[in-house]
């Protein structure tokens, strides 16, 4: 991998513009030190209580009862609520599409993904509200879960909302330009199938929300570290019936992270603020990472079917997309946005005018979805671009030139494309020579050969990327009918604010409604401003906190969508340009010159041609302070500027859903040298360029920083990242250990490649920058993989063991004698086991059949049991408990005993609960006489695990529960006077297990 | 140790960047809940809690030491050192943390307190690393922002400037 990143930009003069120049970060002093000011870093009102979480250890089940008594008896314990409470105070969250279904934070009498919240502890501090929500007794019917998107909507799925008839939200079609004809003529259809996985970009700090309620006022007062869209304000004031003036929501100073995720906070907000309603007190929510990764939010994963009709020089003339959403379990604002993001971006880089398109929306039971970076790109892109790789390989040419072929030309500028996005400006063949150029292709084509020729599978994968930014607040519409979108009204544009003031001794702040969560928003914007008024960055104060009762927002405020660069940097380039101007009439005055012959420069106001005749700049800007008579007539002040703009590029989808989704559209040109392991099937990545044309560069090292997090996730999705999900809807990636997130060890340095296309629709020219490596780089890499194996259906992520199986095929079990336990399920995600076991009972079969239906036997062999109640003769409950090293946690168990041969065999099945998840099983004995007078005990079972456990390491945990069932036969045997000798505690089991797998 | 009564509240006594400080903790209290919302020092951030993300890396009797996995009863008497005590003076930057701002090695900053405490304990112990040292040493923190590579940079550049023997202070202004 080369260390060195390739740039094309020239660096500016020290005398130049401040935009433009990688100056250090105003952000930076406070976090490096310890002294940033996140949520959980604020201080709290006196009296705010904490709040703890019961969530759903099952996908899909009724709650037949909740039992809150015990719980509401730990000293310190305000309120328990649960969804029949929260229901009662606030109304459900809007729906995007149009169906008769209810959205609740909270579960109301049915589960339908883990973690669902089912009721909220309020305490005077959170161990405590987690003691209580520990001593909650929630009784469940579960029900079977749908958990893929394809077979949730097969006939006979189960069904989650009533009002989405085939577990389908939003079915719609559309057609641009002639796609029928343009694949009846065309010479080839080239298709593929892709399942996208779910993934998300996961920050380092969690979600946090503090809300207080005022009787008095009928008003709330929310603090959230939530990133917007702030169109969300109206569904959460909506919720909390209050109208939007008496619901003010705040953001902290800083946010750790966000990448969209923080935008799912939203359902929390109104939970809490119930919470805190209720209770008559502030109430202070910080969620924890078992919380964040399994119930926060993720991206969509996706189901799609792609077909091009191909010319046969590769040229495309119809695409026919076929889009499977999985929502997960609620339909949340803004979903299915991530379906209609790309919706005008459908024909990525290429100039096709013939598009068919059917998107379907479904609910399944998982986690519901939301924003995250790259929102809607990443699914589109994984399909578009590795269909264009096999339109190569089936026609048998070099895919970059499949790529250049279909480029929309470079003089067509602005373009429309099939679906109606407008395409800004941009120079993609010129952008592909650049990177192709600057990142060494030829020379990466011969590193292939050459390790090709030693017997090495390596490949080359591509991927030409149109990356939106600035998102029209409009087409989420899309996914409505003409019909509806009359009815309702037509919505579109993005507001931006950004406020610029000065003060009595001419020093200048600024406030955007911008929130930033890394970006480095202030220090952009204090260039911005000191090249306007002619002053240092240093000078200038910004402001990026939003307070919805006192500052200038709009539903499009925040921080999503890569609009900072583009909107709000140009927002305030125009409300400092106001104050400027009318400050450049001030001055003119005062010096007596004309107003074209002033400039701002070095802290002076004054004449460009004289430049002995100047004011101080904070003379002239603290004039409409001490003596507003000085100002020309009709200047007016100059003391605050607030601007708002919206493009009028933005317009509704018209009649015939074309829909210009974004406004800005920057080109990204990525390729990267793969090597697969022959025998591990590990991908390493020999080389990564990246080329991007984002317009104008504000800040060079903060674009890279956006494009190396970028890659770095991408990245992450490409190899490692997955949320995983048992059949049965458990979820089994709760930790850091089982979700993987890439590390120092596994990101390379990628070449980044500049080249600068201004947009004309924005105020500095600028185009996002944040997304692009998220779209590009998880295809990138995959067809890299199929380029080395030659492969057509890959799937992501690309962990080894996946790849090894397409280089060995399928896995060959291990031999008998090194085996510990019967292999484990092969199946990637699945968490159940499978076991047999022998024990040698010195005890007819007789006697050992009465002791497996006697309670007070089960209640001394059952390890950690405390009870066992006869309910029949072939029915018992126990009460367990179960540590598993320091996971230790009481169960209620319950036994059934069936296909009863006595004293021959029997079948138990089994059901145990608890608050750390559950199990299920099924097993049967038979009892066989051996010649000495006793009983040889054979064992079969199949279980699974589910809940809280399943998601925090399952892998140990499969190891301990097949321990816990073999110490009940050894512990029966022993009780009978047989059996084997002890061989120590469960811990040395463990111990003895994790060792022999190593 | 003396025997603690888990539904007690016991004072603890330690040294908190050179200073001594105290307060009350039942014996469950996470080391990174205490200092934070007992001490009040809230440079040390939480991530994840089960020891993998590496936020809230401090470091106690001169040990790297994850704050989510140490019961606050436990640094009786110790020695702990976190973010807040890494620059001499409160508006100046340590060298690594100036390396950090130079280097754009930090974007959202909340698992920049923990990566600070890994590497400076590092650079004392291996003045001059090589880059793999650095990614290696990096692969026990989660940074969600920047790709890693600011980092690395930043740390390489660090210990050059340490290894030169310039005056340990900076003058640099927060």
């Amino acid at each position: 991998m080369q260390k060195s990143a390739a740039t094309s930009y020239a660096k500016p003069s020290p005398e130049g513009p401040w935009v433009g120049r990688s100056i250090e970060r105003v952000e930076d002093g406070a976090l490096l030190t310890g002294r940033g000011r996140f949520i959980d870093d604020l201080g709290v009102d006196t009296g705010t209580l904490h709040a703890a979480i019961l969530r759903s250890p099952h996908a899909h089940a009724d709650v037949l009862s909740i039992d809150t008594v015990t719980a509401r008896s730990v000293p310190g314990v305000f309120a328990i609520l649960t969804g029949a409470e929260i229901k009662a105070c606030t109304a459900s969250l809007v729906v995007g599409v149009k169906a008769p279904v209810e959205c609740w934070p909270i579960a109301v009498g049915r589960v339908r993904y883990v973690g669902e919240p089912v009721a909220v502890v309020v305490a005077s501090d959170r161990y405590k509200a987690e003691d209580a929500v520990d001593l909650i007794d929630v009784r469940y019917a579960v029900r079977p879960a749908a958990v893929d998107p394809l077979s949730s909507i097969a006939p006979l799925a189960p069904l989650l909302h009533d009002g989405f008839p085939g577990n389908i939200a939003s079915d719609r079609h559309f057609r641009y330009g002639d796609p029928e004809a343009a694949f009846a003529g065309a010479v080839h259809r080239v298709s593929i199938d892709i399942r996208y996985p779910r993934n998300s970009c996961t920050p380092i700090e969690t979600y946090g929300v503090v809300a207080a309620y005022s009787p008095s006022d009928d008003a709330f007062d929310i603090l959230a570290n939530f990133q917007g869209p702030f169109s969300i304000h109206a569904v959460i004031s909506r919720a909390l019936k209050v109208p939007g003036n008496r619901l003010r929501l705040r953001t902290p100073p800083d946010s750790g992270g966000s990448f969209g995720v923080k935008q799912g906070v939203f359902p929390y907000i109104v939970l809490i603020a119930a919470a805190a309603r209720m209770a008559g007190r502030p109430v202070k929510w910080i969620e924890d990472r078992l919380e964040h990764l399994s119930a926060s939010t993720s991206a969509t994963n996706r189901a799609t079917t792609l077909s091009a009709a191909v010319d046969s020089n590769g040229q495309i003339r119809a695409l026919d997309w076929d889009q499977i959403e999985d929502c997960g379990a609620h339909l949340r604002a803004p979903e299915p946005a991530t379906l209609y993001r790309m919706h005008g971006n459908l024909t990525g880089a290429y100039d096709i005018r013939h598009l068919a398109v059917r998107n379907r929306v479904v609910v399944t039971n998982k986690t519901p979805t939301g924003l995250n970076r790259g929102f809607g790109g990443p699914q589109v892109y994984f399909a578009l671009e590795r269909l264009v790789q096999r339109i190569a390989v089936e026609l048998g040419l070099d895919p970059l030139d499949v790529i250049r072929r279909n480029l929309v030309p470079s003089d067509a500028f602005p373009y429309r494309t099939a679906s109606g996005a407008l395409l800004d400006s941009g120079d993609y063949s010129a952008g592909i020579d650049l990177g192709a150029g600057e990142g060494g292709l030829d020379e990466l084509k011969r590193r292939r050969d050459a390790a090709r020729a030693q017997g090495r599978l390596y490949g080359i994968g591509y991927a030409a990327v149109v990356e939106p930014s600035v998102s029209n607040m409009g087409y989420i519409t899309t996914v409505l009918t003409p019909a509806e979108r009359r009815k309702a009204g037509p919505k579109n544009g993005a507001q931006a604010t950004a406020t610029v003031a000065i003060d009595p001794v001419g020093a200048v702040s600024v406030h955007v409604a911008s929130v930033p969560q890394g970006q480095g928003h202030r220090t952009v914007i204090s260039q911005v401003i000191a090249d306007i008024f002619g002053i240092a960055p240093a000078e200038v104060r910004v402001n990026t906190e939003v307070d919805t009762a006192k500052d200038a927002w709009s539903i499009a405020s925040g921080n999503y969508a890569s609009r900072f660069a583009a909107a709000v940097a140009g927002t305030t380039k125009i409300a400092a340009d106001r104050l400027a101007a009318r400050l450049a009439r001030t001055a003119a005055s005062q010096l007596n010159i004309d107003v074209s012959d002033i400039v701002f420069r070095k802290g002076r106001v004054g004449s460009a041609t004289n430049p002995d005749n100047s004011l101080s700049f904070s003379r002239v800007a603290a004039l409409s302070h001490w003596s507003p008579g000085s100002l020309p007539d009709d200047v007016g002040q100059t003391i605050r500027e607030t601007a708002f703009w919206t493009p009028p590029q933005l317009t509704p989808p018209d009649d015939e859903d074309h829909i210009n989704s974004s406004l800005c559209h920057g080109f990204i040109f990525d390729f990267c040298g793969v090597e697969v392991d022959r025998i591990t099937g590990a991908a390493r990545i020999d080389r990564y360029v990246t080329m991007h044309d984002c317009g104008k560069i504000l800040h060079p090292a903060m674009v890279e920083g956006q494009i190396r997090g970028g890659f770095g996730q991408g990245l992450g999705a490409a190899l490692l990242e997955e949320f995983c999900y048992a059949p049965d809807g458990s979820f089994l990636s709760g930790t850091f250990a089982d979700y993987l997130v890439p590390t120092a060890t596994e990101i390379p340095e990628p070449i980044i490649v500049h080249m600068e296309t201004l947009s004309p629709f924005t105020p500095l020219g600028a185009k996002g920058v944040g997304e692009g490596n998220c779209m590009s780089t998880p295809v990138c890499i995959a067809n890299a993989v199929a380029d080395a194996l030659g492969e057509k259906d890959i799937e992501l992520p690309l962990v080894p063991a996946k790849l090894a199986a397409f280089i060995h095929g399928e896995e060959i079990a291990a031999p008998a004698s090194m085996r510990i336990s019967p292999p484990p399920a092969a199946k990637s995600g699945e968490r159940n086991l499978h076991g047999e076991g022998r024990e040698r009972i010195d005890a007819a079969p007789a006697a050992v059949w009465a002791m497996l239906l006697d309670p007070n036997t089960l209640q001394t062999v059952i390890p950690g049991c405390h009870s066992v109640e006869k309910i029949s003769d072939t029915h018992f409950r126990a009460d367990v408990t179960i540590g598993i090293g320091p996971v230790k946690g009481p169960y209620r168990a319950e036994v059934k005993l069936s296909d009863l041969e006595p004293p021959h065999a029997v079948t138990l099945a089994g059901f145990a609960e608890g608050v750390l998840g559950f199990g299920s099983g099924q097993g049967r004995i038979i009892l066989t006489p051996d010649r000495d007078g006793g009983t040889t005990l054979d064992y079969k079972y199949d279980a699974a695990i589910g809940g809280k456990v399943a998601g925090i390491g399952g892998r140990l945990l499969d190891g301990a529960a097949r321990v816990v069932i073999a110490q009940f036969f050894a512990s029966l045997a022993r009780h009978a006077g047989g059996g084997n000798e002890p061989s120590g505690g469960l811990l040395s089991k463990l111990r003895n297990l994790v060792r022999r797998r190593q | 140790m003396p025997l603690l009564n888990s539904s007690q509240r016991h004072r603890v006594g330690f040294s908190l960047n050179g200073h001594s400080v105290e307060g009350d903790a039942e014996p469950r209290v996470l080391l990174t809940d205490f200092l934070r919302h007992e001490i009040g020092a809230t440079g040390t951030h939480v991530g994840c809690e089960h020891g993998v993300c590496g936020a809230c890396t401090v470091t106690v009797d001169g040990m790297l030491t994850r704050a989510c996995l140490t019961l606050a009863v436990q640094i009786e008497g110790c020695d702990v050192r976190t973010v807040e005590g890494l620059a001499t003076a409160p508006d100046r930057l340590s060298i690594l943390q100036a390396a950090f701002r130079r280097n754009h090695a930090l974007q959202c900053g909340f698992c920049t307190a923990g990566i600070l405490m890994s590497l400076d304990a590092f650079l004392r112990e291996v003045p001059t690393p090589a880059e793999d040292q650095i990614r290696d040493l990096l692969s026990g923190h989660l940074c969600r922002c920047t790709g890693y590579t600011p980092i690395v940079r930043a740390a390489l550049e660090a210990a050059a400037e340490l290894a030169s023997r310039q005056p340990a202070v900076q003058s640099h202004h927060v």
